[in-house]
């Protein structure tokens, strides 16, 4: 288990200052991540319009990971098309939880299969994205 | 700087766990994670060898050797319990699976048969969600109500409010923790018991924390029922007890049924059988239970006293040195506490701390501790809390606070 695997500059980066950490008044879509072994609690938001997420956005707390991996799911949905955002979830998911070597470029979320070391952490890197499943298959808001 | 503040002797104390003697990650281990589960000595690991081994047999069933083996075994792991938490009788003690059964067993049966709409549960703000729920869901069948008795911010439990509610009158129970698992605080159950009393409420003790750590003494407590777990302190996991009141657990109805626990049974109906056996239905844990006794009886031989005042020594010594940690805040600052220190860090969340601490060999848990009342009422979402306990040293204090300054650099 490698520590640098895990806190990457780029996660601690996140984790310090997280992108799109508001409120979104006109989301369309919203779900709520929650980890009831440490509390963790995030608020996943979306504004879809054609078919296309123009806006993505978290609230709540938690650690490093979870709000890195949040952060970073913002920034990598924003402008894709659900379909587009469907599908880097499961290749995401794939890839973090250690079914598969990564398929095609996941691009800075490669930072995150770090947690692939670390077992008991591979949900906190999967909170925001079960939550944006959820948000996108669920009644528009 | 060492100093040698007792005769405690740790070596051999700890020569006495096994799970003490690995590394993990290429350290040695430095098990702080006591609260969650204690680790076990060779005493209690070979009773229940033993148990397994040599007297494996049904209790009160048969009448051979070995049964006859089994339930003098079971019998006297009783007596045990009742003599540890000076119960006036023997079958005062109720085995379960653990303290959250035990409390259930008080929830479902007393409350069920004794609860009426619009009278009150009063619990503190800092139960462990193990004495919260199963209240909840008698609540939900009777109509009675549950209600936080309030915490200040170190946390005590305001004993002025208790006093005004149970006056208010329609309280029948309080409920509370003997030591807080979150912060350490140790409540005062005794003058608790004393004001239920005066207002005929019952008290219930949830003593998961307490019994490796302070005296516990029911008759002078007042404690109506007081609950245990075993592996809390140095037993198995899986067993436990209930102490109940004579007279209340006499009037209290069965609230599992099945074999063991009746006196005749025909379809027209059944009758229950005496104390305990009308709340043992089924074949119990006789190793748990064996293995229980085992663990109090190597607690009483060690030195409880000797035993609290090493904790309580480290305790000290491990509060100054985590508040020398840069960005570390301790949360639980209740005068007396035990041997419980959670902390928040301004730079890193729990969970990356506990991860961090793991590399460096050092068990910690993290997270709400089941009391995610209490962490709402104390601000933050979740801490990180290492816990003392017989064979517990500086050792593993080191650690944590190299492990510490570890995280501190990572997240600078
Ligand atoms: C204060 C307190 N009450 C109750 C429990 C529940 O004990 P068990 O899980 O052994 O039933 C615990 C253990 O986490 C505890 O710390």
């Amino acid at each position: 288990m490698n520590l640098d695997d895990l806190y990457q500059e780029i996660i601690l980066d996140h984790g310090r200052k997280p992108r799109n950490h508001r409120e979104m008044p006109d989301a369309t879509h919203g779900a709520e991540g929650f980890n009831p072994m440490c509390g963790d609690r995030i608020k996943l938001t979306l504004r879809v319009a054609d078919g296309r997420i123009e806006d993505a956005a978290f609230t709540g707390c938690g650690c490093a990971i979870s709000q890195a991996s949040a952060s970073m799911l913002t920034q990598a949905v924003k402008g894709q098309s659900v379909g587009q955002a469907e599908d880097l979830f499961s290749r995401f998911h794939r890839a973090v939880t250690g079914k598969d070597a990564p398929e095609g470029d996941l691009g800075c979320l490669e930072a995150l299969l770090g947690v692939q070391q670390f077992p008991n952490r591979v949900k906190c890197a999967t909170l925001a994205w079960h939550a944006m499943r959820e948000a996108l298959e669920g009644p528009d808001a | 700087m060492r100093t040698v503040t007792t005769l405690y002797d740790l070596r051999a104390v700890r020569a006495e766990f096994p799970a003490l003697g690995q590394e993990v990650h290429g350290r040695r281990l430095a098990y702080l994670d006591s609260a969650a589960t204690t680790q076990r000595p060779r005493a209690v690991i070979d009773a229940v060898a033993r148990m397994m081994g040599e007297d494996n047999a049904n209790v009160h069933r048969g009448v051979h050797a070995l049964s006859q083996r089994a339930t003098d075994a079971y019998d006297q792991a009783r007596s045990t319990v009742a003599r540890f938490v000076n119960a006036a009788r023997d079958e005062e003690v109720v085995f379960a699976k653990g303290c959250t059964e035990a409390v259930n067993l008080v929830a479902h049966s007393w409350g069920r048969a004794n609860l009426r709409p619009g009278e009150a549960v009063l619990l503190s703000a800092m139960e462990h969600h193990a004495n919260i729920v199963p209240w909840q869901m008698v609540a939900e069948a009777t109509g009675a109500q549950v209600e936080p008795i309030p915490v200040t911010d170190e946390p005590t439990l305001d004993l002025d409010w208790l006093e005004i509610r149970l006056r208010q009158g329609g309280v029948k129970m309080v409920g509370v923790k003997h030591v807080c698992n979150a912060t350490g605080t140790v409540n005062p159950v005794g003058e608790m018991a004393r004001l239920a009393h005066q207002h005929g409420a019952l008290i219930l003790v949830d003593g998961a924390q307490a019994l490796a750590h302070e005296p516990v003494d029911v008759q002078a407590l007042g404690a109506d029922f007081y609950a245990m777990s075993a592996h809390k302190v140095y037993g198995p996991m899986g067993a436990g007890a209930l102490y109940g009141r004579h007279d209340l657990l006499k009037a209290m109805p069965p609230w599992q049924g099945g074999g063991d626990m009746i006196r005749t049974v025909s379809f027209e109906g059944s009758t229950f059988g005496g104390l305990p056996n009308k709340f043992e239905p089924g074949t119990p844990n006789v190793p748990g239970v064996v293995g229980f006794a085992a663990a109090l009886d190597w607690l009483v031989a060690t030195g409880l006293q000797a035993v609290r005042e090493h904790e309580e020594g480290l305790r000290r010594q491990a509060t100054q040195r985590l508040e020398a940690v840069h960005g570390l805040r301790i949360v639980g600052t209740a005068p007396g506490k035990a041997g419980v220190l959670s902390f928040v860090m301004e730079q890193a969340h729990p969970h990356d701390v506990g991860t961090i601490l793991d590399l460096h060999g050092v068990a910690v848990r993290t997270g709400h501790h089941c009391c995610m009342p209490l962490m709402d009422r104390l601000g933050v979402p979740a801490t990180t809390r290492a816990s003392l306990a017989a064979y517990s040293g500086e050792d593993d204090i080191d650690q944590l606070v190299e492990g510490l300054e570890h995280v501190a650099r990572v997240f600078a």
